[in-house]
């Protein structure tokens, strides 16, 4: 119990860390917010764009993919970028060193991660609600909301899986990570309909815990549906962070044993 | 006497990629920028897609990781390099198949950083490392601080075994590396905040502790708040001795803690880790290139070469057993008698 309590507090140490970051990086932390809240706009204006057949519910359906895909990856971005990052610092030998579980430095990576996206997502959200007028009379909002909850924690997974990418390559493990990103991006249909895709990528589609995210969200928030109505669908995020997680930790340990093998944590001093 | 460190025919070996050359020896056009231009390349790649999806520090990490890849990512990109370089001809003898594979799967060579080195360390002592650049310290300190496994024998700190007991032996030791690893835009405090959580230090206690030891060095206040990266490298040093301190080690493992250091700040550190071995019941691993350093505060010195140690004594005897005729010798005397080559060949190591 004391030593679950000590854990807790080292994992608090990621958290504090990356929000001294931002701070001192508050220049970067603008201009990005700016890009976000910009590119979320520019999509929600192509919803109402006659020429492309806008009006209606499109608009709602756009936002909610630029809004999920937002905190989405930038979840996804903190958790498997964390490794690459100490990396480019520096400082991975001395926070790997540190007498604590891997559990809970990858915790407190998620902490911050939640946090953080959720903070960006509600800014941008007000800004979409402030210019366009959202329809929210069929939505569902407590049903948006599990959605969003059990969808961070299959992201959460998604992203350990990558975090160790760069512990089996310093070179190429983060290219790696973004090109992961940019397939669930293409087979999630955060703006369109996975109907859409041509048939060799469907499968794909229904391996990405994103596809059942934006799923499950436009059904709550456009179709008012209930929990019951998108109940397979929680299911199957839920069932996705279970396996995930544990497993994401597991070859998170297993990448970070192989680079103390073979010398690749770091290489120079 | 208790023994703090047991290190049992350790021995640690890298595969390091070997790089798809040409035979021929390259020609100035573009022989010397393939490398760099691969590395570089790659680096801003790197930054690239951060840009794009929005996490500033990793555009600034992006600064860093240009800086920084070339050292780690040299292989990769002087393979890019080489895949791109050379024009038609460089090759010749070897068909487009396989400069292709080895490219893609460079192949390995095994170099020994550590083979077979055996010593104790009692409590209380200060042990110090010595040899030329390549030789294996700091993949000895590495062994030691449960950053790499050994591939063969035993390390124990304090009875606990480095790859069994890991967690175990992180709680009693710290290190100071070479080069200082902080997040360079944080300031120092926040910096040594961090270590402390870490390390489930007390933080307000952590906070007055820090700031004592740095005055102790010689670092003002006033410099505790300023972000790493505008902090000369002799005081980014001290400040990570002072993170090292902070959690109060029984093992201290310091390698080349005073590299960079002007005389009088190696002085102050110097000066700091024997009062540290007095205080704090700390047994100290030191490594240097300092040989004045090394007669000054080690009980006892290993010289390394090539992995292997090839003396082990008091600083004393080993200037004794070299002295002859009446003339003495300094721990430098020894260091180029033991290690041989100091002034005739220049070294073909890849020590980064
Ligand atoms: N992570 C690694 N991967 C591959 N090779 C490595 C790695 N670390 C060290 N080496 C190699 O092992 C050998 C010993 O390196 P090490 O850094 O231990 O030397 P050192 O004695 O600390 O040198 P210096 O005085 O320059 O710091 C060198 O040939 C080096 O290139
Ligand atoms: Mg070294």
């Amino acid at each position: 119990m004391i030593e679950l309590a000590r854990e807790v507090r080292r994992s608090y140490a990621l958290v504090e860390r990356n929000f001294n970051l931002i701070k001192r990086y508050i220049g970067w932390e603008i201009v990005f917010l700016v890009y976000t809240v910009v590119n979320t706009l520019t999509i929600a204006f192509i919803g109402v764009n006659p020429a492309t057949g806008g009006g209606g519910d499109r608009v709602l359906y756009l936002v909610v993919g630029a809004l999920l895909w937002g905190f989405l990856s930038v979840l996804f971005h903190e958790v498997a970028e964390s490794v690459q990052w100490e990396r480019w610092e520096g400082t991975i030998e001395y926070s790997f060193m540190a007498p604590m579980k891997r559990l809970s430095y990858l915790g407190g990576v998620c902490l911050f991660a939640a946090t953080y996206g959720a903070v960006r997502t509600v800014v941008v959200m007000l800004a979409v609600v402030s210019l366009f007028k959202l329809d929210l009379g069929n939505a569902n909002l407590g049903a948006a909301l599990v959605v969003l909850l059990l969808s961070s924690l299959s992201f959460i997974g998604v992203g350990l899986m990558a975090a160790v990418l760069p512990l089996l390559s310093p070179e190429k493990g983060s290219q790696a990570a973004h090109i992961l990103e940019a397939a669930i991006l293409l087979v999630s249909g955060v703006y369109y309909d996975v109907s859409v895709l041509p048939g060799w990528l469907q499968p794909l589609s229904r391996l990405s815990p994103a596809t059942y995210t934006l799923r499950a969200a436009r059904a709550a928030l456009l179709r008012n549906a209930s929990l019951r109505d998108i109940g397979g669908d929680l299911v199957l995020l839920l069932a996705i962070g279970v396996v995930l997680i544990p497993l994401g930790l597991r070859v998170f340990n297993w990448g970070e044993l192989h680079a103390m093998r073979t010398g690749k944590l770091k290489r120079s001093g | 006497m208790e023994t703090a460190l047991e290190c049992i025919g350790a021995r640690k070996v890298f595969y390091v990629k070997k790089e798809a050359r040409p035979k021929t020896k390259p020609s100035a056009e573009w022989g010397a920028s393939p490398g760099e231009g691969g590395a570089n390349g790659s680096g801003g790649d790197a930054a690239l897609p951060g840009a794009i999806a929005g996490r500033p520090a990793k555009a600034g990490a992006g600064e860093h990781g240009s800086a920084d890849i070339p050292s780690n990512g040299g292989a990769g990109g002087r393979a890019n390099g080489s895949a791109n370089g050379p024009p038609n001809g460089r090759f010749r003898g070897r068909s487009a198949f396989s400069r292709a594979m080895a490219t893609l799967f460079p192949r390995s060579v095994p170099v020994q950083a550590v083979s077979g080195v055996t010593f104790n360390v009692r409590r209380g002592e200060i042990f110090g490392i010595l040899g030329p650049n390549g030789s294996g310290k700091s993949t000895l300190i590495r062994l030691i601080s449960t950053l790499l496994l050994p591939d063969e024998g035993e390390i124990r700190v304090f009875g606990h075994d480095v790859v069994r007991e890991r967690f175990a032996v992180r709680r009693l030791i710290n290190r100071v590396s070479v080069e200082a690893a902080f997040f360079k835009k944080l300031s120092a405090m926040e910096n040594l905040s961090y270590a402390a959580r870490l390390y489930d230090v007390d933080i307000r206690e952590a906070r007055k502790t820090a700031i004592s030891i740095l005055k102790r060095l010689g670092l003002g206040e006033s410099k505790v708040y300023e972000p790493l990266e505008d902090l000369s490298r002799g005081m980014q040093q001290k400040v990570a001795v002072a993170r090292a301190l902070l959690t109060s080690p029984v093992l201290l493992l310091l390698d080349e803690p005073t590299t960079g250091l002007d005389p009088v700040s190696k002085r102050e550190v110097q000066d700091y880790v024997l009062e540290v071995r007095e205080g704090h019941d700390t047994t100290v691993i030191l490594t240097t290139h300092d040989m004045q350093e090394a007669d000054r505060l080690c009980d006892r010195v290993a010289v390394i070469d090539q992995g292997r140690f090839v003396a082990l004594d008091t600083p004393a005897h080993l200037k004794a057993d070299l002295a002859r005729d009446g003339e003495a010798a300094t721990l430098e005397d020894v260091f180029f008698a033991l290690t041989g080559k100091a002034l005739k060949e220049s070294h073909p190591g890849e020590g980064d």
